[in-house]
């Protein structure tokens, strides 16, 4: 078979973009219980912010990181205090208006290249930037899940109202959710920015949202294992049938309906790898269940 | 120790609770009676700071705050319509996400103690998954969740709303057993009956405005109490 690891690198590249994404709205998404199909918007800050950073700035590549990831945060933060009291659908439903509108926003911002797009930004995406970038994000993002704050935002996701109950700040957490999520986004824009060197407004339109979260169910929501799988297969599978052209979406297509139809919970639904892990080691060993770690007694307060 | 001045709430256009003045006295139970849409659930809602409200709401002499957060830190707690469980957790988990806010590690093992004398039932079951409990025992979850958080003053809401008659009986004998460990109880019902038999005082609530108020034998007596609530004919 023909191998061009350039070509590969490309698409793993594309891979841990679209990771990167995947994380933050897994975060929302899956661990929150917040459906947004606005995410690209916030890939859309990121990626903007940034590029001008190091085009017209010439900060270093980690600093522009920084201020794309910042800018979307404040802009997350802005959108999050009007919208996050908002229930379920509604709620998804202002996401979508966001995503839009921040694409027809920068479509008529001459400074930012309007709709001709905005060339000559510098490559700096490579392929060890991407795996470093996403393996710390996939560090961080365990952390977060497994820490008191990560908690809560699962209660809330399990039972709003229970969780306001007993006392959980709801609309604290669903905010740092919002805005740590929308970091995540602006950083795979910002990868996405300093890989292509161009970018266009129309990159980020409401099918690149819907692409992010169909990647976070059909990995499964609530497991950070099924966001690197989800963002891995279906990134992947566009491209590798490229050869049948038009048809790669059809198949595209089919695997999702697929997938969706005979696993609802998605891939991993809900598990993660450590779990398959322990249930390997389980069925070796003939030892009982144990309780799996975020249930544990660490819950407990000192 | 709670009192409640001049409430009024609306949803849009729709005036729900009218100027609504309300005491609670500490360790006493008191419950508020109405039909459907009288505004029971609301008065409770705003109390917790879930419903937005203009009037005021004191506890204890200060103005209570209006997120749901605060006022469950200081010290009351609503024990919410529905027998809203956290279904994926085991009983105890449930039981133990009630000390939320909690620190003292002592205090907490103490209520569980407490707890689990209460709820005889919630022991057997204690390692299993709430979401599996029959209606009856997720009520007793809820109730047992929400003195978890060892508040003052513990707001009911329906706590008989579908469940067997059997059941609305051992409900309302615990009622007063919370009351007896020294817990103040605001009770909504719609069993008039069943809450003013347990009750020390009472409010009937109508269309957002309280019509009757005084202690629950008085009201039990009450000529047009008892036709609107009690089904009971002259």
């Amino acid at each position: 078979m023909y191998f061009d690891w350039y070509y590969i690198e490309g698409i793993l590249i594309l891979v841990g973009v679209n990771l990167m994404v995947v994380l933050g709205l897994s975060l929302l998404t899956g661990f929150t219980g917040l459906f947004s199909f606005g995410h690209a918007g916030f890939m859309l800050i990121g990626a903007y912010v940034s590029a001008i950073c190091s085009m017209n700035f010439n900060m270093p590549f980690v600093l522009a990181m920084i201020m794309g990831a910042l800018a979307a945060m404040a802009v997350a933060a802005f959108i999050g205090t009007f919208t996050l009291n908002l229930k379920g659908d509604y709620f998804c439903i202002a996401t979508l208006g966001f995503g839009e509108s921040m694409r027809l926003i920068f479509d008529n911002l001459d400074y930012f290249g309007g709709s001709r797009g905005l060339p000559g930004i510098p490559m700096k995406t490579t392929f060890p930037v991407v795996i470093i970038v996403c393996v710390i994000a996939i560090v961080l993002m365990t952390c977060l899940i497994k820490s008191r704050h990560g908690r809560n935002m699962i209660a809330i996701r399990e039972e709003e109202l229970a969780s306001q109950a007993i006392g959980i700040n709801v609309f604290k957490y669903k905010m740092i959710s919002f805005v740590i999520s929308a970091a995540f986004a602006a950083i795979g824009g910002v990868l996405y920015a300093h890989y292509l060197g161009y970018l266009q407004p129309l990159m980020f339109q409401l099918t690149k949202s819907t692409e992010l979260t169909i990647m976070v169910i059909f990995g499964g929501l609530g497991s950070i294992g099924g966001s690197v799988v989800g963002a891995f297969v279906l990134t992947f599978i566009p491209e590798l049938f490229r050869a049948f052209s038009t048809w790669r979406l059809v198949i595209y297509g089919a695997v999702v309906v697929l997938i969706m139809a005979t696993r609802p919970q998605g891939l991993m639904g809900g598990y993660e790898f450590t779990d398959f892990f322990r249930w390997i080691k389980r069925k070796i060993t003939g030892k009982k269940y144990e309780t799996p770690a975020l249930l544990k007694e660490e819950g407990e307060q000192s | 120790m709670l009192s409640v001045k001049e409430l009024n709430v609306f949803y849009g256009g729709i005036h729900a609770l009218r100027g609504v003045d309300l005491e609670v006295n500490e360790g006493e139970i008191v419950t508020i009676i109405g039909s459907n849409g009288a505004g029971k659930s609301s008065l409770l809602n705003s109390i917790s700071g879930m419903v937005k409200y203009s009037g005021n709401i004191e506890l204890k002499g200060h103005t209570l705050p209006k997120q749901p957060h605060k006022v469950v830190k200081d010290g009351i707690v609503q024990v919410p319509e529905g027998r809203i469980v956290f279904a994926n957790l085991t009983v105890h988990e449930n039981l133990k996400m009630g000390a939320y806010l909690r620190n003292d590690a002592k205090g907490i093992k103490e209520d569980f103690d407490r707890v689990y004398n209460l709820f005889p039932r919630l022991k057997e079951r204690e390692n299993q998954i709430a979401g599996t409990l029959s209606g009856g025992e997720q009520q007793m979850l809820v109730m047992g969740r929400g003195l978890m958080s060892s508040p003052d003053l513990i707001m009911l809401d329906e706590p008989s709303l579908g469940l067997a008659p059997m059941l609305i009986n051992t409900i309302f004998d615990i009622i007063k057993e919370i009351k007896d460990m020294g817990k103040t109880i605001l009770l909504v019902e719609q069993n008039a009956f069943k809450a003013l038999s347990v009750a020390d005082r009472a409010y009937v609530l109508e269309q957002g405005v309280i019509t009757a108020s005084g202690s629950a034998a008085e009201l039990l007596a009450d000529d047009t109490i008892q036709e609107a609530y009690l089904g009971k004919k002259k």
